[in-house]
């Protein structure tokens, strides 16, 4: 993977370690209702969860047990039902939608299991579909794009559609899109949950090496012990709780 | 930033280059109808000026009832004027160069195997003096067969043409309401046919004829008068006016119940009337552009759904609900633009191909190029709002689970 400079860090452990107030994301007592009245769903039920900067999380659990519920508010999709969300030390939860927009094209990136890249656009502009929002020129767009490509070994492949590229090359697609903009964190659920287990640890080694290199912090939501393993950090989900079988950050 | 979007919305557009050409059909369809209506009509308009402009700035036109209402429009309750009022008003007002005392009517006019129907004017030699009509053979109308009301009668050259060929009209008969008229003259082509109006088509005959063989009552419909000198002509309006007046027994501040129009009065009202004509079919072919507001913002709809995921993506990345939306209102108005320039195109080839059928000249207007470009523009921006809020307003997570 290529060696990109990118600023504040390879001190991550300095970050783990001033964890207690100053931590990247802190979740307190965090919960999500869905609908009301009978039908309405506690997908979760209180969640108090601390990330330091340049952790790499897996979040595991069974289904349903609101995962992707809590995935969606650490991505700022979606804002919790009560408690509190700070994100680099903001209340996301008092953050209007377009406050929410902005911080996650400055400091987010995404990967879905679904891959998610526009049909019919080559890979080059599906990687630099975040540098539009910025307002970057196609200029320097096309080399940050390029770049990213190059980082998830895709160098050669940039005119090609999403439906001239596999799986895994277009989930690595995807991840160049999301670190195009080298954002802080990015969020990934299930993304190898399309892949076979070739691919899979293919996509996970290209995590590692990013979490390792630039410091980013990844968030990765996976059914798979085998990819788990990745993370130097899991999270147990149960019926939307922690439990115990989850270790600690930083420790 | 606003040109990549336009360039963004022309590729996505051209993705489905059938549904787009479909979607836009009603606003190009709506555009070629406003803009051959108007073009051609702004044509017609300044013909019919052209025509009435070349009567000549120094004729006066006297008509019973109030107001000017067009050709042939004089309301058919007001008194008649006679011959008496013409002969009094050449008389009496100073300064005239011909007063002539007009009626009409419409018949066939039948020479051996040939009929032709046509429209007869009685009048005198005055009426070929005020419209300034020469002549092309034979003579006017002798001071004897005009007092005794003789079956004479100058044609113009489409009657000559239709009832007579190659042959030489002047000396032969032909039969109006089956009396036999003789041809004493033939008009010079005034050449300028529209709209079937066409001034060769055309029988004059001595107005006491008319009187006494085919109207069979001595009503004057009209008198045309030609003032000698153009600056004058208020002056003799005035005094028309005024003796019309004493002769029609009004009393002062009474309502006249007769009109003396002079050139420019006519030509407002006439093209007045054009340019009304004009703004109604256009006015209908506008609502077209409506109805292709509507298809848009259907495709729109439609487009919004197809690409869910899409704006699921873009909303996850960062793009504000406003970005969005303007993406897909520019795809709109690109669409409608696009259905717009081609509308224009379409239309003045179009107006172009009418005024030759319809012999009149091709007025090309920018005014109404420009106004029909942004009246298809605004129609993309307001149809294109609604699904493009609707695109800005969806929930990104919801966007993205969509299949
Ligand atoms: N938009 C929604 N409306 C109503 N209920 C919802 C919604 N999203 C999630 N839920 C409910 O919340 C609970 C948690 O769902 P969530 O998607 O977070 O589970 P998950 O852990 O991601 O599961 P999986 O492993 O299957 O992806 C489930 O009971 C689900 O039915
Ligand atoms: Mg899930």
């Amino acid at each position: 993977m290529n060696e990109t400079p990118v600023s504040s860090n390879n001190n991550g452990a300095a970050a783990n370690g001033a964890a207690a107030n100053g931590a990247l994301i802190r979740l307190q007592a965090v919960t999500k209702v869905y609908g009301t009245g009978i039908a309405a769903v506690e997908a979760l039920k209180g969640i108090d969860l601390r990330i330091g900067q340049g952790e790499f999380v897996a979040i595991m659990g069974p289904s349903g047990s609101g995962k992707s519920t809590c995935m969606n508010i650490l991505g700022c999709l979606d804002v919790p039902t009560a408690g509190t969300y700070f994100f680099q030390g903001r209340n996301v939860g008092r953050l209007t939608q377009d406050q929410r927009a902005l911080l996650r094209r400055e400091h987010l990136g995404f990967v879905f299991q679904g891959f998610n890249l526009l049909g019919r656009t080559s890979a080059l502009e599906n990687a630099e579909l975040p540098l539009i929002y910025r307002g970057l020129p196609v200029k320097k767009r096309r080399v940050l794009a390029r770049e990213a490509l190059a980082s998830v070994g895709l160098s050669g492949w940039e005119t090609h559609t999403p439906a001239e590229l596999s799986g895994g090359q277009q989930q690595r697609v995807a991840i160049a899109r999301a670190i195009v903009t080298h954002p802080k964190v990015l969020l990934a659920d299930e993304p190898t949950g399309n892949l076979d287990s070739e691919r899979s640890r293919e996509v996970m080694e290209l995590l590692t090496a990013l979490n390792r290199d630039r410091g980013i912090t990844i968030l990765m939501v996976t059914h798979e012990p085998d990819m788990a393993k990745y993370a130097a950090r899991q999270v147990h989900f149960m019926d939307g709780l922690i439990d115990g079988r989850s270790t600690e950050g930083g420790a | 930033m606003f040109l990549e979007t336009v360039l963004l919305a022309q590729r996505e557009l051209r993705r489905n280059v059938l549904r787009s050409s479909l979607t836009v059909l009603g606003i190009v369809i709506g555009v070629a109808a406003v803009i051959t209506l108007v073009t051609i009509g702004n044509g017609a308009t300044q013909q019919v000026a052209e025509q009435i402009g070349s009567l000549g700035s120094n004729m006066l036109q006297l008509r019973p009832g109030q107001g000017f209402r067009g050709p042939g429009g004089a309301s058919s309750d007001s008194k008649r004027f006679t011959l008496e009022d013409a002969q009094a008003i050449s008389n009496d007002i100073p300064g005239l160069a011909a007063v002539a005392p007009t009626a009409n009517a419409s018949t066939q006019a039948i020479y051996g195997n040939e009929n032709w129907s046509t429209s007869i004017t009685g009048s005198t030699n005055d009426f070929l003096k005020v419209r300034n009509w020469d002549l092309d053979s034979g003579r006017e109308f002798g001071d004897g067969e005009l007092q005794s009301g003789r079956a004479v009668c100058i044609i113009g050259a489409t009657v000559k043409k239709e009832l007579f060929g190659g042959q030489e009209p002047i000396g032969q008969s032909i039969r109006l309401k089956k009396i036999a008229f003789q041809v004493v003259g033939v008009l010079k082509s005034k050449g300028q046919a529209s709209f079937g109006n066409d001034q060769d088509d055309f029988v004059l005959i001595p107005i006491r004829t008319l009187h006494r063989r085919i109207a069979g009552n001595a009503d004057v419909g009209g008198i045309m008068v030609s003032v000698r000198d153009a600056d004058a002509i208020d002056e003799a309006k005035s005094a028309i006016e005024r003796l019309m007046r004493e002769r029609r027994r009004i009393a002062y501040g009474g309502q006249d119940d007769f009109n003396v129009g002079d050139m420019r009065e006519i030509m407002s009202t006439v093209t007045g009337t054009t340019k009304i004509l004009t703004a109604l079919l256009a006015a209908v072919a506008a609502v077209s552009l409506v109805v292709g507001g509507i298809g848009i913002m259907n495709i729109m709809l439609v487009s919004v759904t197809e690409r869910t995921r899409e704006i699921g993506i873009r909303l996850a990345i960062g793009a504000l609900g406003r970005e969005v939306m303007m993406q897909f209102l520019v795809e709109a108005v690109v669409l409608s633009g696009f259905g717009g320039i081609v509308g224009i195109a379409l239309g003045l080839g179009a107006a172009a191909a009418g005024s030759v059928v319809l012999k009149v000249p091709f007025v090309l207007e920018p005014g109404i190029v420009v106004l029909a470009f942004g009246f298809s523009s605004v129609v993309g921006i307001v149809f294109g709002f609604f699904p493009a809020r609707k695109a800005a307003r969806l929930d990104p997570i919801e966007a993205l689970r969509h299949e």
